[in-house]
C-alpha cells in the first residue's frame, strides 16, 4: 500500500492536507467507538482513506440521536423543511468539484461524476419543493355518513433505517434520504461501502444547511455485519433497502417482522432515471391518520 | 370499594319484557361446503367441523374444513377467473357486480344480522344497525371505484395484482369480508377468502348471496377451516396478495414467512386504544363514549378503547358515571334487541378474558364488574374495569379483546399524551374535550391510525382505517384503501 494521496503529493510543492472521513450522529461526526476502520483503496492498490468500520453500537447511537430528533423535525413547517432542502441543494451546488473529484477518486468517471452530482442537486431541489406539497396530494376529506368532519392525514412513520445503494454512492444515497426527510422523518443511513466519500462529504453538506442534527444520520461500514440490526431494532419504524442477495434480503424482512417494521425494497432501480423520484416515494414512509372530529353546536 | 347503589335494577325493581328477533325466515342449511368455481363443493378429505350458538352452546351447522388441497383448487379457481373474464372485463361492468352484491345484502340485511348474531354472539343491535348496513355501504362505496381508479393514483397507472388471499377475524365477520372483498374486486383482483373458523356462516351466505348476483364463477372462492387453512392460503405460490386482519402475533408470522417473496401483503393486526378524557370534555357524553369504546361488541375488537386515562380533577367523578352506567347494561341473548352485551365468541375467548381477570388483580388491581344477571348457558362476561393499574400491568399492556377497561389517570396533556402513546400499538385513539382547538393539537399527538374525537369506534366506507406501529400496516376504507389491492406503473 502506498501513501495517501501520493500522486498529489508529487505534483505539488506543498503537502495537501487530507480529510479524515469520519461518521455523522447526532450532529457531530465521531469515529466509530469500535475503534474499527477499513482502507478504501484504489484500482492500484494506493490508500485513499481510513474509512470508518462502524458497528452495531454506533448504529444504536444513531438511532437514538435520530427519535431525539423526530419531534423537532417532525414539529417544524413543511416550508421550512423545504427550505432546508432547497438549502442543502445550494450547499452542494457550491461543492459539485470536491463531490465530482470524490467520486472520480472511487472510480467513476469526470462525466459520469458531474452528472451523478447535477442529478443529486437537481434531485435535492425536486424534494424540495415537495415538502409542502405531497400532503395536498395524499390528503383526503371523508364524506362519511354521520355527524362529523372526517379526514385524513399523513403522518411521518418516524425513524427510518436505510441502506443506500452501492452503485451510486451519492445519488442513490440523496434519492432516498431526500424523500424521507422531506416527508418529516429521521434517518440513519448505511453508506455504499466502496463508495462512502461521498456520503461523509455530504453529511458535511447537511451540516452546514441548518438540517438539525440527529435528523440525518450517517454511518460506513459493512453492510453484511449491519444489515439485521438495522431490521431487527425495535425503535425503527420503516426499512429501506436498495441491494442485496435474495438470502439477505429474505433475512431482512424477517428480522423485520419484529416489531411490523414497514420495510420498501428499492432494489434494481436505475437513480439516474427520473421515474426514481417523486411523491411516491416520499409516502412509503408516511402513516395514513383518520380523525374523526365533532360536528355540532 | 363498595358497590354502586343502583338507580335501574332491572332483577327485581323493573324488568324489561323479552324482545326477541324472530329467527322464523332464517335458513341454515346443517351443512356448508366450500364455494370455489361458483359452486359449493365438498373438501377432498370430507373433513368438517361445528360452529356453534356461543350464547347457547349448541350446533348451528357443519362446515367444510379446507386443506391445502382445497385452498389450492380455490386459488387455481381465482386464477382462472383473473385470467379469463374478470380481467377482460370493462371496469364499469365490474362495478356494476359490485353494486349488486350491495343490493343484495341490503334486501337481505335482516336474516344476515341474525346469523351474525347467533353464530358471533353480538347483539342485534349492533349486528342490524352497525355490521350489516356498514357491510352494504362498503360494496357500494367500492363498486362506484372500479372504473375510477386514474383519478386515485396522479402520475401512475393502476393495475390488478391478480389473486388476492384474505383471512379475517370472528369479531366482525361479514363485515371484515366486506372490507376485503369489496376494494379488492374493485381494483379488478379475483380472491379467496377465509372466514374465521367460529364465524363461518355469514360469509358463506354472502357465498350465495355472490352467486345469485351472478358473479363469474371463481371470482370470490370462500374456504373455511382454522389456522393451517389460512397458512396454506399464505404459503400458496399463486397468490399475489395478502390480507391480514387478526392478532399482532399471527401478523408477524405471516409477514416472517412472507419475507424474501414477492407478493404483497396488509396488517391489520391489534390494538390497546386510549381513550383520553380530559377535564372539559363533556363529561355524560364522555361516559357514553368509555361505554361504546370498551364494551361494543363485547370488547371484541381490534380498536376497542381498552386503556381509560382521566384527567386528575374529573376522574372520581368519571369513574362513578362510568360505574353507573355499567349497571344498567344487559348482558343476555344477542337476539333480544335489548341487550347491550352479547355473548363471548367462544369458550377459548372466555378462558383468555378470565385468565387476564386474574392476572389483573394479581398484580394488585382493583377490579369492578357490574352486577348484571347473566343466563345459565353460554358464554358470558360482565362489564369489568381495573383501577390502581400500573403502566407495565399486563391488563395494560396487553389486548385481551373482552369487554375489561384498564383505568388510569394524568394531570398534563402532556402526561396523557406520554402514557397514551407509551404501548407498542397504534390502531385507534380517542379525545373527549369541548375544545375544538384542543382536539386537533391533541389528535395529532397520538399515534395511532384513526384517531376519534367526542365519539368512539365510528366506521364509515369513506374512512380510511389501519395502524401505526405493532398494529399492522396498510389501510382499508376510503380512497387509500384502493393502494392495498394495486400495482402503479409509470404513466
Amino acid at each position: 500500500m502506498k501513501g495517501r494521496m501520493g500522486e498529489s503529493q508529487r505534483a505539488a510543492s506543498r503537502v495537501p492536507v487530507a480529510k479524515t472521513y469520519k461518521l455523522y450522529v447526532g450532529g457531530k461526526f465521531p469515529r466509530s467507538e469500535s475503534g474499527r476502520y477499513y482502507p478504501l483503496q484504489r484500482a492500484d492498490g494506493r490508500l485513499i482513506a481510513n474509512v470508518c468500520r462502524a458497528s452495531r453500537k454506533d448504529f444504536r447511537d444513531a438511532v437514538v440521536a435520530a427519535r431525539a430528533a423526530l419531534a423537532g423535525w417532525s414539529g417544524a413547517s413543511a416550508y421550512l423543511r423545504g427550505q432546508i432542502l432547497y438549502r442543502i441543494g445550494e450547499m452542494l451546488e457550491g461543492r459539485r468539484d470536491q463531490f465530482i473529484s470524490e467520486l472520480v477518486l472511487q472510480g467513476s468517471t469526470p462525466a459520469r461524476a458531474r452528472a451523478e452530482v447535477t442529478s443529486s442537486i437537481d434531485r435535492l431541489v425536486h424534494y424540495a419543493g415537495w415538502a409542502d406539497k405531497y400532503q395536498q396530494v395524499f390528503s383526503t376529506v371523508n364524506p362519511v355518513a354521520s355527524s362529523h368532519f372526517v379526514f385524513s392525514v399523513l403522518e411521518p412513520m418516524g425513524v427510518v433505517a436505510m441502506l443506500a445503494p452501492e452503485s451510486s454512492g451519492l445519488l442513490g444515497l440523496v434519492s432516498n434520504v431526500a424523500p424521507a426527510i422531506a416527508g418529516a422523518n429521521t434517518c440513519v443511513v448505511l453508506a455504499s461501502r466502496s463508495q462512502p466519500l461521498s456520503a461523509v462529504s455530504f453529511a458535511e453538506v447537511l451540516h452546514a444547511s441548518d438540517l438539525p442534527g440527529g435528523v440525518v444520520n450517517v454511518l460506513t461500514g459493512f453492510r453484511d455485519e449491519l444489515d439485521e440490526q438495522f431490521a431487527s431494532h425495535m425503535d425503527v419504524n420503516a426499512i429501506v433497502y436498495c441491494e442485496g442477495e435474495a438470502a439477505s434480503i429474505r433475512r431482512i424482512e424477517e428480522q423485520a417482522a419484529g416489531n411490523v417494521k414497514r420495510a420498501f425494497s428499492r432494489v434494481g432501480r436505475n437513480w439516474s432515471d427520473a421515474s426514481a423520484q417523486g411523491p411516491y416515494l416520499i409516502a412509503d414512509t408516511q402513516e395514513i391518520k383518520t380523525i374523526w372530529h365533532p360536528v355540532g353546536s | 370499594m363498595p358497590r354502586q347503589e343502583k338507580k335501574l335494577d332491572f332483577a327485581t325493581q323493573w324488568q324489561y319484557a323479552p324482545a326477541p328477533e324472530s329467527t322464523e325466515h332464517v335458513r341454515i342449511d346443517p351443512q356448508y361446503d366450500l364455494y370455489v368455481g361458483g359452486k359449493f363443493v365438498s373438501p377432498r378429505a370430507g373433513k368438517y367441523f361445528e360452529t356453534i350458538n356461543p350464547a347457547r352452546e349448541e350446533v348451528l351447522a357443519r362446515v367444510a374444513l379446507a386443506d391445502g388441497a382445497d385452498v389450492d383448487r380455490a386459488v387455481r379457481a381465482a386464477r382462472a377467473a383473473y385470467a379469463g373474464r374478470w380481467s377482460k372485463l370493462k371496469p364499469a361492468e365490474r362495478g356494476k357486480y359490485i353494486y349488486r352484491i350491495a343490493r343484495l345484502l341490503q334486501e337481505r340485511a335482516r336474516e344476515f344480522a341474525i346469523i351474525e348474531s347467533l353464530d358471533g354472539g353480538k347483539p342485534i343491535r349492533e349486528s342490524r344497525d352497525v355490521d350489516v348496513p356498514l357491510a352494504a355501504a362498503h360494496f357500494f362505496y367500492y363498486a362506484g371505484w372500479a372504473d375510477k381508479l386514474d383519478y386515485e393514483f396522479p402520475g401512475r397507472r393502476p393495475r390488478a395484482l391478480g389473486v388476492a388471499g384474505q383471512i379475517i377475524p370472528w369479531n366482525f365477520p361479514l363485515l371484515m369480508a366486506a372490507w376485503k372483498i369489496a376494494p379488492a374486486l374493485a381494483c379488478g383482483n379475483t380472491v379467496v377468502l377465509k372466514p374465521a373458523e367460529t364465524t363461518p356462516l355469514t360469509a358463506l351466505k354472502l357465498a350465495e348471496l355472490i352467486r345469485d348476483a351472478d358473479l363469474p364463477p371463481g371470482v370470490v372462492n370462500i374456504v373455511t377451516g382454522a389456522g393451517d387453512t389460512g397458512a396454506a392460503l399464505v404459503a400458496h405460490p399463486g397468490v399475489d396478495k395478502i390480507a391480514f386482519t387478526g392478532s399482532t402475533e399471527v401478523g408477524r408470522l405471516i409477514k416472517r414467512s412472507l419475507a424474501g417473496t414477492a407478493k404483497r401483503y396488509t396488517l391489520e393486526l391489534g390494538g390497546k386504544a386510549a381513550n383520553v378524557i380530559f377535564e372539559d370534555a363533556a363529561i355524560d357524553q364522555a361516559v357514553e363514549g368509555i361505554v361504546n369504546g370498551i364494551f361494543f361488541n363485547q370488547g371484541h375488537v381490534c380498536c376497542a378503547g381498552s386503556r381509560l386515562f382521566v384527567q386528575e380533577g374529573v376522574a372520581a367523578e368519571v369513574i362513578a358515571k362510568l360505574k353507573e352506567r355499567m349497571e344498567t347494561l344487559i348482558v343476555g341473548d344477542p337476539l333480544d334487541k335489548n341487550t347491550d352485551i352479547g355473548a363471548i365468541n367462544s369458550a377459548a375467548q372466555l378462558e383468555k378474558i378470565e385468565s387476564y381477570l386474574r392476572i389483573g388483580q394479581a398484580e394488585g388491581a382493583e377490579i369492578y364488574q357490574s352486577d348484571a344477571a347473566l343466563p345459565e348457558r353460554g358464554y358470558w362476561c360482565r362489564p369489568t374495569l381495573f383501577t390502581g393499574v400500573a403502566q407495565s400491568d399486563r391488563v395494560v399492556q396487553e389486548e385481551i379483546f373482552g369487554p375489561v377497561l384498564a383505568i388510569q389517570t394524568f394531570r398534563t396533556p402532556e402526561e396523557g399524551m406520554d402514557k397514551a402513546n407509551n404501548t407498542p400499538y397504534g390502531l385507534s385513539g380517542g379525545v373527549w374535550t369541548d375544545k375544538g382547538a384542543k382536539i386537533f393539537a391533541m389528535t395529532r399527538r397520538i399515534r395511532a391510525g384513526v384517531v376519534w374525537a367526542n365519539t368512539f369506534n365510528k366506521f364509515d366506507p369513506s374512512a380510511p382505517f389501519g395502524g401505526y406501529k405493532e398494529s399492522g400496516m396498510g389501510r382499508e376504507g376510503g380512497l387509500h384503501g384502493l393502494g392495498a389491492y394495486c400495482a402503479l406503473e409509470d404513466r
